[in-house]
């Protein structure tokens, strides 16, 4: 074990492994490790966003979920009113339409009586001419009489 | 498995000598009594052979293993850097992350200042030493043996763990040291630098006092620096060492009958698993100590007062 040139030779070798580890070695390895490292921290904080927003979509669906329970609720309730309503004025058109019926019923009966009553009265008039002449014996000019026999028949 | 021939001191050193490549002089007696008539590259036969040897001396061994678990490393980081994908990391991937991050965790524990260096010098300094280290976990002789058939020579050297071998981890060490000196250079200047070995840790109001303290100073702060890559280096040296040692004992006592065999075989276990705490703590160590000398190097703030 004596000290001689073996150790020049094993400073070159080192200095050479070295370098090559400078060169060739460390940096890829660690450039690959610092990726690795940002992209891990990147996904654990894209996680954590996640979880966040997970939280605020549950948040957000409950609250949708309410307010439509109680459109719906309101909706129903308007339907119903909506529906009474319907109803109500169904009932207040088919009374008025009743009436009108009723209303135009009577007025027709009231015509053809009317009608009737015109019809007799001109009748009673010419009854009442053929009795009369009948009664008389004589003819009644038509012309001369005809004022007070009509007279007659409207006082009937 | 110390052969018959050899006695258990020969195994012992023999296991502690490295595959040691170097020229020998011309007229020099080998350990065959053979006489060299020209200086010649060769292989140290011998431990004395291997001093002999000088400075220029190459272990093929440690250095050969050394660059294999380097290689190892660079290759399968390599892979999983290549292949790496952002989403759903697998398998190598995973566990190449994993340490990754465990080194880059503690870089940025220790190490305040921004180097695109420190990081992966860090990785480097973990895996590496740590692989090194590994190879521990082999049974003690059988990439020697196995060595020592492909080469048909009962002889030959071969220590498998390269970071047994002070040249291994006072090479790494060194060129710690070397880059402490040129990051306080690069990062407070000549001038700083020069500062920072003369008018510390002893600093006064007056000129001339601090002109008569700068030789203490001097002296206190180059040991302190020396000291730390021969502290870096020796740290993991003398502890791989030690436990290397130990793994050579246990295998001694296989050759030593039944009873002793078996004994050994749950020493060996028992060491083994001990090793399993000292290899990657050994890494981690050597690499904390790194980004520790790195950071005093690059710290200004806290040296200017």
């Amino acid at each position: 074990m004596n000290i001689n040139a073996t150790l020049i030779g094993q400073s070159i070798a080192f200095i050479v492994f070295v370098l090559f580890c400078m060169k060739y070695v460390w940096p890829p390895l660690l450039s690959v490790m610092q990726a690795r490292e940002k992209r891990i921290a990147e996904g654990l904080d894209m996680a954590d966003r996640a979880d966040k927003d997970l939280e605020l979509a549950k948040q957000k669906a409950a609250q949708q979920l309410k307010e439509a329970k109680e459109q719906a609720a309101l909706i129903v309730e308007q339907a119903n009113k909506r529906a009474g309503k319907i109803v109500e004025e169904a009932k207040l058109q088919a009374q008025e339409e009743s009436d009108r019926l009723k209303s135009a019923a009577q007025a027709d009966l009231e015509r053809e009586v009317a009608r009737a009553r015109e019809q007799l009265r001109a009748q009673v008039a010419a009854l009442a001419l053929v009795g009369a002449e009948k009664i008389l014996g004589t003819s009644i000019d038509l012309s001369s009489h005809n004022a007070m026999l009509n007279q007659l028949a409207a006082e009937l | 498995m110390a052969s018959e021939a050899t006695t258990s001191i020969d195994y012992i050193q023999h296991h502690l000598q490295n595959m040691a490549f170097g020229q020998l002089p011309a007229g020099y007696v080998r350990y065959d009594g053979t006489v060299l008539d020209q200086p010649v590259w060769t292989l140290a036969h011998s431990s004395k052979e291997a001093m002999d040897m000088g400075f220029w001396t190459f272990h093929l061994d440690t250095l050969g293993w050394s660059v294999v678990m380097g290689i190892v490393f660079c290759a399968v980081f390599w892979l999983a850097a290549r292949r790496a994908a952002v989403t759903s990391p697998r398998g190598l991937q995973s566990f190449v992350e994993l340490v990754v991050d465990f080194v880059n965790q503690t870089v940025t524990d220790i190490f305040h200042h921004k180097s695109r260096f420190i990081a992966p010098l860090s990785l480097t300094v973990f895996c590496w030493v740590f692989l090194m280290n590994s190879m521990k976990f082999l049974p003690i002789d059988w990439l020697p043996m196995t060595a020592a058939l492909t080469a048909g020579d009962e002889h030959l050297y071969f220590k498998v763990v390269p970071t047994t071998d002070p040249n291994a981890t006072l090479g790494m060490s060194f060129t710690v040291f070397l880059l402490i000196i040129a990051f306080s250079i690069r990062e407070k200047g000549f001038l700083g630098f020069v500062k920072e070995y003369t008018l510390h840790p002893f600093h006064t109001n007056k000129w001339y006092v601090n002109a008569l303290l700068i030789p203490f100073n001097f002296t206190l702060e180059v040991i302190s620096l020396v000291a730390k890559p021969v502290s870096l280096g020796l740290r993991l040296f003398g502890n791989m060492y030690a436990g290397e040692i130990i793994f050579i004992l246990i295998a001694i006592m296989f050759g030593a009958g039944l009873v002793l065999g078996s004994l050994a075989g749950v020493l060996q276990w028992a060491w083994a698993v001990f090793h399993l705490l000292v290899i990657p703590l050994q890494a981690f160590v050597f690499m904390v100590l790194t980004i520790v000398y790195l950071a005093m190097a690059f710290d200004v703030a806290d040296e200017q007062h």
